[in-house]
């Protein structure tokens, strides 16, 4: 059986230094270009360096509330003209924060490219911040806080990230909290919008049914002449520590029928040499097939849970890499007796050729699929400029998955998850 | 650029309908498989068991033993899912176009042969109770269910597709086979291929792998017909939670019937375009819409939307909010109201129209932009209607007047023809303390 994209030749990758288009404009954002005349149809998607991880621990979910309240009105449009705008031409637009980033974007029918670039180029650079818009956005944030006390799978996600990461920003929740929230005002966003957006290592891509030239010039008539007085401001991150032992918590929510659990421990950033051993490791632990190793023992021999695998969050920093399972209440103790096995098995046994092939062959022959729509294109480019990887990442993407041993593999599985020394949290109808 | 795509339309004497529609722009394809059955066709004791025998599609055939299937699509870049509906289970894999061989011969093969091995049935068995737990922990399911069940008497809209648990946990591997072997053949199936091939291959290939495959008997008529709805009906449901959940529920007309396209220019009005993409992506619009501004914008709600889906028999408009922290369920409910009211009382202006319109002009070339979402519109409305209404859809929406929106709000969203649900926390005041 031939493999596909085994020996692709570079002019017939899909993506490459033969289809990109780059500029940067006179401020210094990079701008990125992929044409695509599939469907009349246009993604932009940016990112700029404003995280979560400069909120000060009392006031969690500034970074995202400022994101969110930028979408609320610019000086000349309020936020219903701006939604009347947009949703006339069935386009959207949409403004988020990360960890480390802040994402925004949207996407229109190419015919409505324009009107699309204006009312994103006004928000970044003319956010009101109404008071009004401020207070009933709050008042949503805090409606959908509680609702979230109430949901098993994401009080085991937040619980965990707090137990791996403890007085760490990265163990904070991007969303803010119950406590956090109220406590933020207006001034707050105001500032944190001041000291942290702006066009410094800011980048936008676009892809779609467009031509670069007529991109290029757009972007640079409504954003090159962007420059904030204020300076960019940096935030440290504190170094992150591994797990000196196992840690657990346990979340009791009688009224539920099915418990939530996420075991885990600190993995790698994706700039680590050993990233791509782990991606093709976590593939075999968590993914491959029906979820991998995983999905077989605890789904599919035991019969234990709906859902059962593996996530290996590789970012700017080491994010966690981490199992999730669903399972009945009388099941816990058996299914993460069952997590532990496979990951023991991992680090004791080298995976077979056989297995590393296959996920190979996944990792890279997915490529196309991956690249289809407007938005897999521009997530994927977006990735390529904020880890550097080259307008040639993808025809050189197959060979570096190649080039994965099952030596590797035991190797990364042994320095990073260890079953000793993890964090394990539990929501649900469980108690210890 | 012109975007108007041919589909070819043709089928083997087994009676296996299959639709080609060849589309060029990436080296990708996607197969379908849609049957005739869904959890509309099930009879009390028995609900679940579509679903149930979708997962056992998973479980293997002498060819493809368990666990290979979605290997071996993984192993050849692709993806694959299945999911049943009401109406209708599907099977899709998309894959580089060069390798979608694999697919044609994964459905033809398990179309014949699938294994229901009894040691499988019930380790299945405790996969599926743990979905549903899963699904009971959110309570817009419970109340999606308690108001389903309440407003469908007779017709077996009123479980949900996951079936009741008391079910799943008696239902017995010779039903599964038995369900299996009435409805999965040619006879009751629809084949659907879209992207980078060629026609004339595809069927070459679909005559080889599907065409020796025997037509089984017609499957049982669906003849529960719902009697008329002729009060209002009403349902709380009180559980720990901490959030106030509305829902509401009008019978409307099936797919095929006239006001389908009126219904769901109403939606859109209320609530924005429904977005067409199954792939992600999903572009809302529903910020400039009515039950947005009337319910969210005044601080009711934290959300508030809508929503016709295209069924086989008549089904439900539902109406869905999230009570905003503070306020009241009898709140959102009269606000809810007064815009249904406003529907009934005014017509829709050309503006509003006009906007609908290029929504759906925007979806639709979103949805365009990946072979599996074709495939997957292709197959929906053949299920419920036929194929070619997904070409002709945006014709059929440009078609509706604002005399038919007032009219089928008039006819359908009246007192005597809703289901209300309300989720009330017992104790959600001590969450937020």
């Amino acid at each position: 059986m031939s493999v596909p994209f085994a020996s692709m030749s570079p002019e017939h990758a899909p993506i490459g230094p033969h289809t990109i288009r780059r500029t940067t404009l006179t401020n210094g954002i990079r701008v990125v270009v992929q044409e695509n005349h599939t469907s009349p149809s246009v993604v932009i998607r940016g990112y700029l360096w404003a995280g979560s991880v400069s909120d000060p621990p009392e006031k969690a979910g500034l970074a995202d509330f400022t994101a969110a309240a930028i979408r609320r009105g610019s000086l000349t449009r309020t936020y219903q003209e701006i939604n009347e705008q947009i949703e006339s031409v069935g386009a959207s637009v949409s403004f988020s924060a990360g960890r480390r980033l802040t994402y925004f974007g949207g996407k229109s029918l190419a015919e409505d490219l324009t009107l699309l670039v204006d009312v994103l180029a006004d928000l970044l650079q003319h956010p009101a911040f109404p008071p009004q818009e401020i207070e009933k956005l709050r008042g949503q944030t805090l409606t959908h806080l509680k609702e979230l006390e109430d949901d098993t799978r994401h009080l085991a996600e937040r619980d965990f990230r707090q137990l791996l990461y403890p007085d760490h920003p990265y163990g904070r929740p991007v969303e803010g909290t119950l406590e956090s929230i109220p406590l933020i005002r207006r001034d707050d966003l105001i500032a944190f919008y001041q000291e942290h957006y702006g066009p410094t290592d800011a980048v936008i891509v676009v892809g779609g049914d467009v031509t670069a030239a007529a991109v290029f010039e757009l972007l640079e008539k409504q954003l090159g002449s962007w420059r904030p007085d204020a300076v960019h401001a940096v935030t440290e991150i504190p170094p992150v520590r591994m797990p000196q032992d196992a840690c657990r918590s346990v979340r009791t929510l009688t009224n539920k029928t099915q418990v939530d659990i996420v075991y885990g421990t600190v993995g790698l950033p994706r700039t680590s040499p050993d990233f791509y051993a782990a991606r093709v490791a976590d593939t075999i632990l968590g993914h491959m097939g029906l979820m991998g190793r995983l999905g077989d023992t605890v789904r599919d021999q035991l019969g234990l849970a709906y859902y059962a695998y593996s996530t290996l969050e590789a970012g700017l920093g080491p994010g966690p890499w981490s199992v999730s399972a669903g399972v009945a209440p009388e099941h816990v103790e058996q299914a993460i007796a069952a997590i532990r096995t496979e990951i023991t098995r991992m680090r004791d046994e080298m995976v077979s050729q056989e297995e590393l092939e296959d996920a190979q062959d996944y990792l890279t022959g997915t490529l196309p699929l991956r690249l289809e729509t407007n938005e897999g294109i521009t997530t994927t480019l977006l990735d390529m400029e904020l880890y550097n990887l080259g307008d040639d990442y993808i025809i050189r993407y197959p060979a570096i998955i190649r080039a994965v041993t099952c030596e590797e593999i035991q190797t990364v599985v042994r320095k990073y998850l260890d079953v000793e020394r993890f964090a394990l949290a539990i929501a649900g109808p469980y108690q210890e | 650029m012109e975007y108007r795509l041919e589909t070819i339309e043709s089928g083997l004497p087994n009676g296996l309908k299959v639709l080609v529609r060849p589309v060029h722009s990436a080296p990708v394809a996607t197969c379908w498989v849609w049957y005739r059955v869904g959890s509309r066709n099930e009879i009390p004791g028995r609900t679940g068991i579509s679903h149930w025998v979708e997962h056992m599609m998973f479980k293997g055939t002498p060819t493809f033993p368990k666990g290979s299937i979605m290997r071996l699509v993984n192993k050849n870049g692709g993806h694959l899912n299945g999911f049943t509906s009401e109406d209708y289970t599907a099977y899709f894999e998309t894959l580089p176009s060069d390798r979608i061989d694999l697919a044609l011969r994964i459905e033809s093969d398990r179309m014949a042969n699938s294994v229901f091995d009894p040691a499988e049935v019930e380790a299945e068995r405790t996969v599926i109770i743990s979905e549903r737990q899963g699904d009971e922990n959110f309570p817009e399911f419970l109340l999606n269910e308690e108001v389903t069940a309440l407003a469908f008497r007779a017709h077996p809209y009123r479980h949900q597709v996951i079936g009741w648990k008391e079910d799943l946990r008696r239902i017995t591997r010779d039903e599964l086979w038995t369900h299996y072997r009435t409805y999965y053949g040619p006879h009751n199936a629809v084949l659907v291929v879209v992207g980078d091939v060629s026609p004339s291959v595809v069927l070459k290939r679909v005559e080889e792998l599907f065409g020796a495959i025997p037509a089984g008997e017609p499957p049982p008529p669906v003849i529960a017909r719902e009697p008329p709805q002729t009060s209002e009906r009403r349902v709380v449901l009180r559980q720990p939670g901490t959030a106030q959940y509305f829902l509401a529920a009008f019978h409307v007309p099936e797919a095929r019937h006239p006001d389908s396209f009126p219904l769901m220019v109403l939606e859109a009005i209320l609530s924005g375009a429904s977005p067409m993409s199954i792939t992600g992506g999903a572009t809302p619009t529903h910020r400039s819409a009515r039950l947005y501004r009337a319910l969210v914008e005044t601080e009711l709600a934290v959300r508030a939307g809508c929503n016709y889906s295209f069924n086989i028999d008549p089904g439900l408009f539902l109406f869905s909010a999230t009570v905003r922290d503070g306020r009241s369920l009898e709140e959102v409910e009269a606000a809810i109201s007064e815009q249904i009211r406003r529907l009934q009382d005014e017509p829709v202006s050309a503006e509003e129209l006009q906007k609908t319109q290029k929504q759906a002009r925007a979806q639709f070339a979103y949805a365009l932009e990946s072979v599996t979402n074709q495939g997957f519109w292709l197959g929906l409305m053949e299920m419920v209607d036929t194929y070619r209404s997904f070409d002709a859809l945006l014709d059929r929406l440009a078609a509706v007047t604002a005399a038919d929106v007032q009219r089928v709000a008039q006819t359908y969203l009246v007192e005597t023809n809703r289901t209300v649900g309300w989720f009330v926390p017992t104790d959600h005041q001590e969450a937020g303390a």
